[in-house]
């Protein structure tokens, strides 16, 4: 193999593990700390990518557009925490059926306010020349930002009050509450946050997917495969899930094909749940 | 108790992913439609005829059946078909409908899932009781539809570019397939781009036959096919099929992508800067308005080969764009050849019926074998009594800076390719690939 070869293949794979990255971020936020299946974590995503378009299509820069779609989304987010949510803590399945019926009615307000086609947003950024080989910038770039946006999880979750208080009520709640930690006010702030990410996520994919409205089916099976095989810990199991999977996913399809890449997937996925039943991060002692 | 909790929440988040795979298995996001199901095209009808017109239909309404995808990942291609359908239904009530009565449309909207074909192709034969059925986008859907079709004895019009070879006494196919479209195009790639040519389809029966097809053209040609690849219609990240792409270094790729997804590949292909390196040719590229979808800045330049375009110059051709824009705005994206061949399928239909003085599916087979003409958007064309295939007149075009076509080069009256003599054999239900048979 020759040096550019290996470099485009490496950059091609960190690509397919920042998606995976991006994809689960939210979900393993929600899910790990407040212990909710969100099933319309893909529903949030594709808001993300939305609000991106419409910030766009109204005239602000690409770059600004991205920013608006995770406040956009962490708005909405909190607006569902408050109105349906909050109810339902605790009640494991409940909260399952209510985030179903959140997705299904998600998908076809979109549905109606732009129509079922597809959409789109060009890629920005150009491309540069590695040896034989074009590679798109933005990719460099959509691996840079799911980078930034671990570091940002890390930093909220480990390096501020809010941060100490939310791991305080997701992993002793009655202790934390009897320490005068308001768990109501911070479930609300995590799930917020929860979704505010996977709106980062889908604005970051955004420029090199279709934007449709039922794109958020495609990324949420991937999600919950890249949490479940993470395991406990949220975000270094989480992100070293995706590293692992994005990682075959594409050595595998350029070695064969993409339907062998998508088989792949799967596959490593059963065995590791098999032999790890705890997911990756089972016997870790970490902290996030 | 930690390690307990732990699994019953894997267990639990378990179950969520299984429901999902569930309800995405019920039918992607087309589960989640809420539109009718049946929903007679509410414009049909004798108020519908202009003043000019010399006859109003009148009496019971003849019922006719279209199935096609209004939702989920087949959708950019079923909108703007749906459009043609209820264009072509009026248009033929609004001149004096077939043997002098109204058509009312039923349709259905299969939310992009094979099994709701089936089920609706059950529904229209045996409850509408429609006098005939059109519909079906991709090839897997079409496939099935045409075991019910057959089982039943129905009249089936397929109006859609396919992969070719569909020899059945009770399916006329009204969209352009390999012989009239690969013939052209593969031949100008090679003199235009250069010889290597690497393929990536769709991975279903339209993608694999199809490129079959490019290589049996390549050869003849003195092409070659350097790499080919199928891609499943869920995949939306390119980036190892680029990289493939690259290593192989052809002089041009061969797309026969399909769907929603797919269309992050020209994205792909262009952000990666090889837009102006590595030319695509593609069979499939602009039915779903990808031209319009993406930027100039992506597309521009990309070449295909179709019977129709909005562009075309011709009476015919005006008058239909006219009526378009007439009933669905002047700002329509982009009218495909989809849309010229559902338009054309449901002319030819009604111009047979008419001749045969009946609905009756063998008399209107008859009358179909018997040498139409009509006078479609891409100019006249005549339907092939041996194949039930359509002789069509093909362009090569190429995309422009407006999101457009700039037409290049145009082949008349080519013909299909004759497997068997369907006006010979009444039993033929069966489909000749280049693989063999």
């Amino acid at each position: 193999m020759s040096w550019d070869q290996i470099l485009n293949l490496l950059i091609s794979a960190l690509f397919s593990i920042a998606t995976l990255a991006l994809i689960s971020l939210g979900l393993a936020v929600v899910f790990g700390m407040m212990k909710i299946i969100n099933l319309a974590h893909g529903e949030f995503l594709m808001l993300g990518a939305f609000a991106t378009l419409t910030a766009n299509r109204l005239g602000l820069p690409l770059w600004l557009s991205m920013v608006c779609a995770p406040v956009v989304v962490g708005v909405i987010g909190l607006v569902l925490e408050r109105g349906i949510i909050r109810h339902l803590y605790g009640r494991i399945i409940d909260t399952m059926l209510a985030t179903w019926g959140i997705s299904l009615v998600l998908v076809q307000l979109v549905v109606i306010a732009y129509g079922p086609a597809t959409q789109g947003l060009a890629t920005p950024l150009g491309s540069f020349r590695l040896g034989n080989y074009s590679v798109s910038a933005y990719s460099l770039f959509l691996v840079a930002a799911a980078g930034g946006l671990v570091v940002l999880t890390y930093v909220l979750f480990m390096r501020t009050k809010y941060g100490l208080m939310a791991r305080a009520a997701s992993q002793l709640p009655q202790t934390a509450s009897a320490l005068g930690i308001n768990a109501g006010r911070i479930n609300m702030l995590t799930f917020a946050v929860g979704s505010a990410l996977s709106g980062a996520a889908g604005a970051l994919l955004a420029p090199v997917v279709g934007v449709v409205p039922s794109m958020g089916m495609a990324f949420i099976a991937k999600a919950f495969m890249t949490v479940i095989v993470g395991g406990p810990l949220v975000l270094s199991g989480a992100m070293s899930a995706a590293a692992l999977l994005g990682s075959v996913d594409n050595v595998v399809s350029y070695l064969s094909t993409p339907f062998l890449g998508q088989g792949a997937l799967l596959v490593i996925s059963i065995v590791l749940l098999r032999l790890m039943p705890n997911g990756l991060s089972g016997k870790w002692r970490r902290q996030l | 108790m930690l390690r307990k909790s732990l699994n019953t929440r894997l267990a639990l988040l378990f179950i969520g992913a299984v429901a999902i795979m569930i309800a995405a298995g019920c039918g992607g996001s087309g589960s989640t439609t809420t539109t009718t199901a049946a929903s007679p095209a509410a414009s049909t009808g004798s108020s519908a005829a202009p003043a000019t017109t010399t006859a109003t239909p009148s009496g019971e309404p003849i019922k006719v059946g279209s199935i096609l995808d209004e939702t989920g990942a087949i959708n950019v291609y079923g909108k703007t078909m749906i459009d043609a359908t209820n264009l072509a239904i009026e248009d033929i009530n609004a001149k004096g409908g077939v043997l002098g009565r109204p058509l009312q449309l039923v349709s259905y909207d299969a939310q992009s899932t094979n099994d709701k074909y089936t089920q609706y192709t059950n529904q229209l034969i045996l409850q509408d009781k429609v006098a005939v059925l059109m519909g079906g986008i991709t090839s897997a859907s079409r496939e099935a539809m045409r075991p019910v079709i057959d089982r039943s004895h129905a009249l089936y019009f397929y109006n859609e570019q396919y992969e070719g070879g569909v020899a059945d006494k009770l399916v006329f196919l009204t969209g352009v397939v390999p012989e009239q479209q690969l013939s052209t195009l593969i031949p100008w790639a090679i003199k235009n781009d250069g010889p290597k040519m690497y393929v990536i389809a769709a991975d279903y029966n339209y993608g694999h036959i199809s490129a079959d097809w490019v290589k049996q053209y390549a050869d003849k040609n003195g092409g070659t096919v350097v790499g080919q690849e199928f891609i499943p219609l869920e995949v939306s990240d390119f980036g190892a099929t680029l990289s493939k792409i690259q290593e192989a270094k052809p002089d041009v790729i061969v797309s026969l992508l399909v769907g929603g997804n797919h269309i992050a590949f020209y994205r792909q292909w262009a952000a990666a800067g090889l837009k102006d390196k590595l030319p695509v040719v593609s069979a499939t590229f602009g039915l779903g308005n990808e031209q319009v979808v993406l930027s100039p800045s992506e597309a521009q330049g990309i070449v295909v080969a179709y019977p129709y375009f909005q562009e075309l110059d011709t009476p015919a051709n005006k008058d239909f764009v006219a009526l378009w824009h007439a009933k669905f705005g002047a700002d329509y994206p982009y009218i495909t050849d989809s849309d010229n061949a559902v338009w054309t399928g449901w002319h030819l239909w009604a111009a047979a019926a008419n001749k045969a003085g009946s609905v009756d599916v063998d008399k209107v087979i008859a009358a179909l074998e018997s040498g139409i003409d009509f006078d479609s958007p891409e100019g006249k064309v005549s339907l092939d009594p041996k194949t039930h295939h359509l002789v069509h007149n093909v362009r090569i075009a190429k995309v422009n800076a407006t999101k457009g076509f700039d037409i290049l080069e145009t082949f008349d009256n080519v013909a299909p390719n004759v497997y068997i003599d369907l006006t010979q054999n009444s039993t033929a239900h069966t489909q000749y690939t280049p693989g063999g048979k």
